[in-house]
């Protein structure tokens, strides 16, 4: 055994489920970075929950994509044996999680589409990704609540918590488009009701943002440019750095079982 | 738990100590009763309890660090997933211990701030380094087996804030130990390589592991006091033995050798250790022991960090309640 | 600089439907939402509840412990009230 990177036969039910299932990783990733870190210790339990929930969900969805592919990989080869080229998850997730303003921002914006997303793809066609997204629409479902909860109280807070979550809206916002971009690859899941359009999921989730960041007193950036990248392993410079601390111990001791 | 707001109507006359009351409470202690916070208590066991109860508090919390050193290195999903629920116990257990001790009278942040301006102690352990997976593996089976050692009889404490919050925390912490032994156990059946890592971690933490129980016997300050009281039930020698003796055959079983050669077992069946270095003890509590520094440094960090988003939240709530109010008016 | 309080909650939780709200512990939050979604990441992480009360501590009036005699002792002598002060032949059964 080496520590070599895996091959993937990404074929589109495979990709697919690998997009999702590094989305979940390297959220929960980022909010297991805040352990012992939050602003209180009621709020160390909510984000530890939440990324427990996000490291589930990503569990799962290795496990089907491995099973999908039948080619002897499993959710930890997904996970450790894939260097950032590999990787398919959102850029909005790979963002580091700055202060508790930014963190909950992006919490909002990804949870918010997810919530919608899941909800959706409960009638999928193929039953492991219908229950996959059965359990996930529920835990995104108070992940929206707990986001935007903090997102009205940090907006509607003092002048500093305003500002902050303000930067933090303006300079995420560039990466919310991502969510709703669909390629050729999803395209053909999309039509055999594998998968859902996340296109038309926008408008709803528009108004959900909308709504919550106006109590809050904030704004939406005009700027429509969205960057993309994320879904075909083109990243930001941010996510080679979380892979090599997750990856360090495999990459380390190759074909070790702990 | 109870609350701080129904000790603020302390009369001054209740603080009094007289030896009727005094009396009267040593023979409910006596009687097995259990102490509520509004009971009329000696200062002395109020302040000795609101010592040992944040002590315990803090020691959660900052023992959040040394394993959450390893959440973003876990080298499997499953064991990723374990250890940022065990850390997020460790947190939940701080909670219930603060809100324990806040039934005494002092308010959580009173507690944190007295610990950030390094005026109160946590454990000694959590100022020593995990340097490889294998510390997380010893975490979990040595200073959680030690801890729980410690907490199973707290939970029969006089004090019922106390005890309710202890036997909280030692249900949730029953997989801790197992999730430790595991790793262990898993590094124990691998390459020699993995093995190396797991002996060399027990090097390290035995002794210090030890040290957890405290002073020896006939030097432990605090301990009479706590005996008579009842909030102390078995003392740190006999934990200690107690301890040891459960730990010799599990490490017989990983295949690890204990960094203690002189170590034998006497005819009644202990595992008698050899001397410990109390004096590497004294500099751990001194705040010179390797970690000291960082891990102070890593919690002020955190409250300094977490203020704006503290008062955000009480500036909202205030608006919140003027904008009520104002309605309430119209 | 000392750090200011936060207020205090007391959470109850419903264990399973049929049963009362029982006291489990307490937390620090700012206002009433954020108390109800820290009880839940707090005390129901293992499935321990379906429903949740979180009660500013300082809206609790508790009885004074120094009054336990006249408050609680008056009821210790009314034994009749009890099904044990009457007697029953055994060969009447259960009642």
């Amino acid at each position: 055994m080496t520590a070599a990177n895996i091959t993937v036969s990404e074929t589109p039910l495979v990709l697919y489920t690998l997009r999702r299932a590094d989305d979940a990783l390297i959220l929960g990733h980022r909010l297991s970075e805040w352990c012992g870190r939050a602003p209180m210790l009621e709020e160390d339990m909510a984000l530890a929950n939440t990324g427990l929930d996000l490291l589930g969900q990503a569990r799962e969805l290795y496990s089907y994509a491995a099973k999908v592919e039948g080619r002897g990989n499993d959710e930890d080869k997904f996970a450790y044996l894939r260097d950032v080229r590999q990787y398919r998850n959102l850029l909005l997730l790979e963002q580091p999680n700055g202060d508790f303003a930014r963190t909950i921002v992006r919490q909002f914006f990804y949870a918010t589409f997810a919530d919608l997303y899941w909800r959706a793809m409960m009638r999928s066609t193929d039953p492991t990704l219908a229950a996959i997204a059965a359990k996930s629409e529920k835990e995104s479902a108070y992940h929206v609540r707990h986001s935007s909860e903090w997102i009205i109280r940090l907006g509607d807070g003092t002048e500093e918590s305003h500002r902050r979550a303000q930067v933090a809206i303006d300079e995420l916002w560039a990466f919310t488009g991502e969510m709703f971009s669909v390629d050729d690859s999803e395209r053909g899941l999309i039509d055999a009701g594998i998968a859902v359009d996340p296109a038309p999921l926008r408008p709803p989730w528009l108004k959900t943002i909308s709504g919550v960041v106006d109590e809050a007193t904030l704004v939406l950036p005009n700027n429509d440019w969205m960057q993309q990248g994320g879904r075909s392993g083109r990243h930001s410079e941010h996510l080679g750095h979380l892979l090599s601390e997750l990856q360090s111990m495999q990459r380390s001791f190759p074909g070790s079982t702990w | 738990m109870y609350t701080q707001a129904l000790n603020s109507s302390d009369g001054e006359d209740r603080h009094v100590e007289d030896a009727a009351r005094a009396a009267q409470f040593q023979a409910r202690i006596d009687a097995e009763e259990r102490i509520e916070p509004n009971d009329w208590m000696p200062p002395a066991y109020r302040k000795t309890l609101t010592r040992q109860i944040s002590q315990h508090a803090h020691s959660e919390i900052v023992g959040m660090l040394p394993e959450g050193n390893w959440i973003t290195r876990a080298p499997s999903l499953r064991r990723k997933a374990a250890l940022l629920a065990k850390v997020q116990d460790e947190c939940g257990h701080g909670l219930y211990l603060y809100a324990a001790a806040e039934t005494l009278g002092s308010s959580r942040e009173e507690l944190v701030d007295a610990m950030l301006a390094g005026k109160a102690k946590y454990s000694s352990i959590f100022n020593y380094p995990t340097l490889t997976w294998a510390d997380i593996g010893t975490i979990g089976w040595l200073v959680d087996g030690a801890a729980i050692m410690n907490q199973i009889p707290l939970c029969r404490c006089s004090y019922g804030p106390y005890a309710r919050a202890m036997i909280r925390v030692c249900k949730e912490e029953s997989f801790h130990q197992r999730q430790g032994f595991e790793i262990m156990l898993t590094l124990c059946r691998g390459t020699d390589e993995q093995k190396a890592m797991a002996q060399d971690a027990l090097n390290r933490w035995w002794w210090p592991v030890l040290m957890m129980f405290g002073p020896p016997d006939q030097a432990s300050q605090h301990s009479d006091t706590s005996t008579k009281w009842k909030i102390k039930r078995f003392s740190n020698d006999e934990l200690r033995q107690k301890f040891v003796d459960a730990t010799v055959p599990q490490a017989q079983f990983l295949g690890l050798t204990i960094p203690d050669p002189a170590m034998k077992q006497n005819e009644a069946g202990n595992w008698e250790y050899s001397a410990i270095d109390w004096e590497e003890f004294k500099q751990v509590l001194a705040g010179n022991g390797p970690c000291n520094r960082d891990r102070m440094a890593a919690r002020r960090k955190a409250h300094e960090d977490g203020a704006w988003v503290r008062e955000a939240a009480m500036a909202y709530a205030a608006k919140r309640r003027q904008r009520a109010a104002l309605q309430a008016a119209e | 600089m000392a750090t200011p309080n936060i207020p205090l909650w007391e959470v109850f939780i419903r264990s399973r439907n049929g049963l009362a709200h029982k006291h489990v512990g307490s937390l620090h939050a700012t206002d009433a939402t954020l108390a109800l979604q820290a009880a839940r990441d707090i005390y129901t992480r293992r499935g321990e509840g379906l429903s949740i009360w979180v009660v500013p501590s300082n809206a609790i009036t508790a009885s004074d412990p120094s009054e336990k005699g006249m408050m609680f002792e008056p009821a210790e002598s009314k034994i009749y009230r009890h099904p044990t002060f009457y007697d029953v032949p055994e060969e009447v059964g259960h009642m």
